[in-house]
């Protein structure tokens, strides 16, 4: 088992969250995990990337090959395209719709969903109106997660596991109310 | 046990279970999360480790050295270019040697995404001609911080490690190991091995040249250098530091043709760097940051047949990647995707809200009838300045430089010449230039701007907080000189004003517009609820 994942967006959407997510889930299925991270001046509002390398042998590169790619993961639409050389020819786009405009030259809607669609592996999802509709305001990243789950070689109730974990401490509310966004994603990828 | 950690994180760990008794550093990507995993490690509060941060990395590097001096354990921490403001201490740290284990970790950061170049540190290890460890994966990170202290106590020098930015922020398992006891307090045996007055500088350091025949054979016999074979002999592989994982991308152990040489400990393996290059048609030298193996190997006169950044066969500058290396090993390249036309580079910038937009804004007002040019700046979140819409800024060199290159510029005649420095930034370097500046009471304007925090790194707390006018009135600025201003937008005309003001006094000006970081006021704000919801 082999998963190599681009996870992009804006630095401060809080890519890092879902990275350590998935880690968590890897770890507990006894497999290796290389991610390498986007830190310092991008994190202010730049274009930041993780790489995120999932193998049941050991990894050596912590950087992922162009065309190497099984997954882009994006929380923004024009991130996802930014990455587009890493995506291997049988790879998998999900990304969140919603763009994140810090940008006076910010390309139309229209033509970053076009170049989306050029590529037949793409889930567009809309993360953050799906996470109001279950009141889940900032969970969108976890939304985002459950829509990426089907493609990542990890049972799904790893992911469950992981949510727990990583959010058992802030009470039982907040544990269900991310269950719920992960679910809401993961239906909407094997719908779509 | 096996623990999900980061280069940075790593070491830290590796450097707390190999007994250390305090880290000093100063926040520098991509070196900072080393420092700030040892703060809020829990053995390392029940050890008492020092993890306080350092005013700059020259201070941490000899307090790091002072620790040693009384027999601890002690390690210093800092990108590549901190190197440089320590370097005096480190270059004499060779010629004192140790007495704790003394550890120094230099970040660096090829292809510049945080810096303003990517200088490799080795080539100061190389200088001191200490013990230079290049970890090629998280795991080693560990290794060698964890056993680093005892390869320093040994041969009785700092060892230096050498990361570069992709090992230090990417994360993979660790393996731990049991922890070791710190030292005892206990003074050097030679009461006068500290005293570098020149007699006994002079016979320490053909001490230290008689000492490189040992550190070499301790690289030979090292298990982080290792030879592989290989039956394809037209082309022998040196691969250094994290260049063997790119290497091993493409041919990994079990199917590589080539005989391979990783490299992780300097000075280089002598025996083993000659037997490959005597088995072999010729050698590819693979190494992030300068081709210092190249270059060595290589010689002035080109004799050997050796290959890398200087011939072309990988690029002369930027990071390594596995494509790279890839290409230099003639492999046919991946079918990739092209980055759609409708692409458009999102770069980093102030966040809305910050203080810094405030102080440029008036700043460029109160400037615009003096014209371009004038505004000497420095490092930090507000060097961002020099981007649009504010185009405010005309240099950013090295920590400090603001205001001493505008003295300078000044000097020559640029009336009036500004300095914009943060705070963190001029308690680290500023100072002594603006005590130039008082002395010779230069026409300038010395902006400070105040966001009580080491931001670009992460927020970290400012050694500045609290003290900034007093260090201006105590280095001679005049008190009716030094302005204290709230950078919001309703005082914009008020701003405007003191600034212009300032402008037009022939001497030194000081104005410190202070508010508190937005990142790390909402932090604060959080932390706060949160306290007063368990309350």
């Amino acid at each position: 088992m082999k998963k190599d994942i681009i996870l992009c967006g804006v630095g401060g959407q809080g890519i890092l969250s879902i990275a350590a997510a998935i880690g968590a889930a890897a770890i507990k299925n006894n497999l290796y995990l290389k991610q390498a991270e986007t830190h310092g001046m991008s994190q202010r509002g730049g274009d930041v990337v993780s790489h995120l390398r999932i193998s049941s042998k050991p990894i050596y590169s912590d950087l992922i090959p162009f065309g190497g790619a099984d997954l882009i993961l994006s929380v923004e639409p024009l991130e996802a395209l930014r990455y587009l050389p890493y995506l291997s020819p049988n790879g998998q786009i999900v990304t969140n719709s919603v763009p994140f405009k810090n940008i006076p030259n910010y390309p139309s809607e229209e033509t970053i969903f076009a170049e989306l669609r050029k590529w037949e592996n793409t889930i567009i999802i809309d993360a953050d109106k799906i996470a109001e509709e279950l009141n889940a305001k900032r969970s969108s990243n976890i939304v985002m997660l459950g829509a990426a789950a089907p493609f990542l070689g990890i049972p799904y109730n790893a992911f469950e596991d992981g949510i727990r974990e990583i959010f058992g401490r802030k009470g039982n509310d907040v544990v269900e109310v991310n269950l719920a966004a992960l679910k809401a994603g993961f239906n909407f990828a094997n719908q779509n | 046990m096996r623990k999900l950690l980061l280069g940075d994180e790593a070491i830290a760990q590796g450097a707390i279970d190999g007994g250390l008794s305090g880290v000093y550093a100063y926040p520098g990507t991509p070196s900072t999360e080393i420092t700030e995993y040892i703060q809020v490690n829990k053995i390392a509060q029940e050890r008492k480790i020092h993890s306080m941060w350092s005013t700059n990395e020259k201070t941490a590097m000899e307090a790091a050295l002072g620790m040693s001096y009384a027999g601890k354990r002690a390690m210093s921490c800092m990108k590549h270019v901190g190197m440089n403001v320590a370097a005096d201490c480190f270059m004499n740290t060779s010629i004192t040697g140790v007495n704790g284990g003394m550890l120094v970790v230099a970040a660096d950061d090829p292809s510049m995404h945080s810096s303003q170049n990517e200088q490799d540190s080795r080539f100061y290890g190389k200088f001191a001609m200490v013990p230079i460890l290049e970890p090629s994966n998280q795991q080693e990170c560990y290794d060698m911080a964890y056993e680093g202290f005892e390869l320093s106590e040994k041969v009785k020098l700092p060892v230096l490690i050498r990361i570069t930015t992709r090992l230090a922020h990417s994360r993979a398992g660790v393996v731990t190991r049991s922890l070791k006891p710190q030292n005892n307090l206990s003074l050097p045996e030679d009461k006068r091995q500290f005293v570098l007055l020149p007699a006994i500088a002079r016979k320490n350091y053909k001490h230290l040249l008689s000492l490189q025949p040992q550190l070499e054979k301790a690289s030979e016999e090292s298990g982080w250098n290792q030879y592989f074979e290989g039956n394809d002999k037209s082309i022998g592989v040196i691969a250094c530091g994290i260049a063997y994982n790119y290497f091993r991308e493409n041919f990994p152990e079990e199917n590589c043709p080539y005989p391979v040489l990783k490299i992780s400990q300097y000075p280089l393996p002598r025996k083993l760097v000659n037997r490959l290059v005597s088995e072999v048609k010729k050698v590819i030298v693979l190494e992030e940051g300068y081709p210092l193996v190249e270059e060595l190997l290589k010689g002035y006169l080109e004799k050997e047949p050796i290959h890398g950044r200087l011939d072309g066969t990988l690029p002369r500058d930027g990071e390594l990647n596995p494509n790279i290396v890839a290409r230099a090993f003639g492999k046919a390249e991946t079918t990739r995707l092209e980055v759609p036309s409708i692409m458009v580079p999102r770069p980093p910038a102030m966040c809305t809200g910050c203080s810094h937009i405030d102080v440029y804004n008036a700043l460029n007002e109160a400037l615009k009838k003096y014209g371009d040019g004038r505004v000497f700046s420095d490092i930090g979140c507000y060097t961002l300045g020099a981007l649009p819409p504010f185009n405010a800024i005309n240099t950013c060199v090295d920590m400090g430089a603001s205001i001493t290159m505008a003295k300078g510029a000044a000097d020559a005649g640029l009336v009036p010449a500004v300095a914009v420095i943060g705070d963190s930034t001029f308690t680290h370097s500023g100072i002594t230039g603006l005590i130039d500046a008082v002395i010779e009471k230069s026409p300038i304007t010395v902006i400070i701007s105040d966001n009580e925090s080491t931001s670009m790194t992460g927020g970290q707390d400012s050694s500045a907080i609290g003290i900034l006018e007093d260090i201006c009135k105590a280095v001679g600025v005049e008190p009716n000189h030094i302005h204290v201003l709230l950078p919001m937008k309703k005082n914009h005309e008020q701003m405007v004003e003191i600034i212009s003001k300032e402008l037009a006094y022939n001497g030194v000006s000081v104005i410190i517009p202070r508010r508190e970081c937005i990142q790390k006021a909402v932090r604060r704000k959080k932390a706060e609820a949160k306290q007063n919801s368990a309350e």
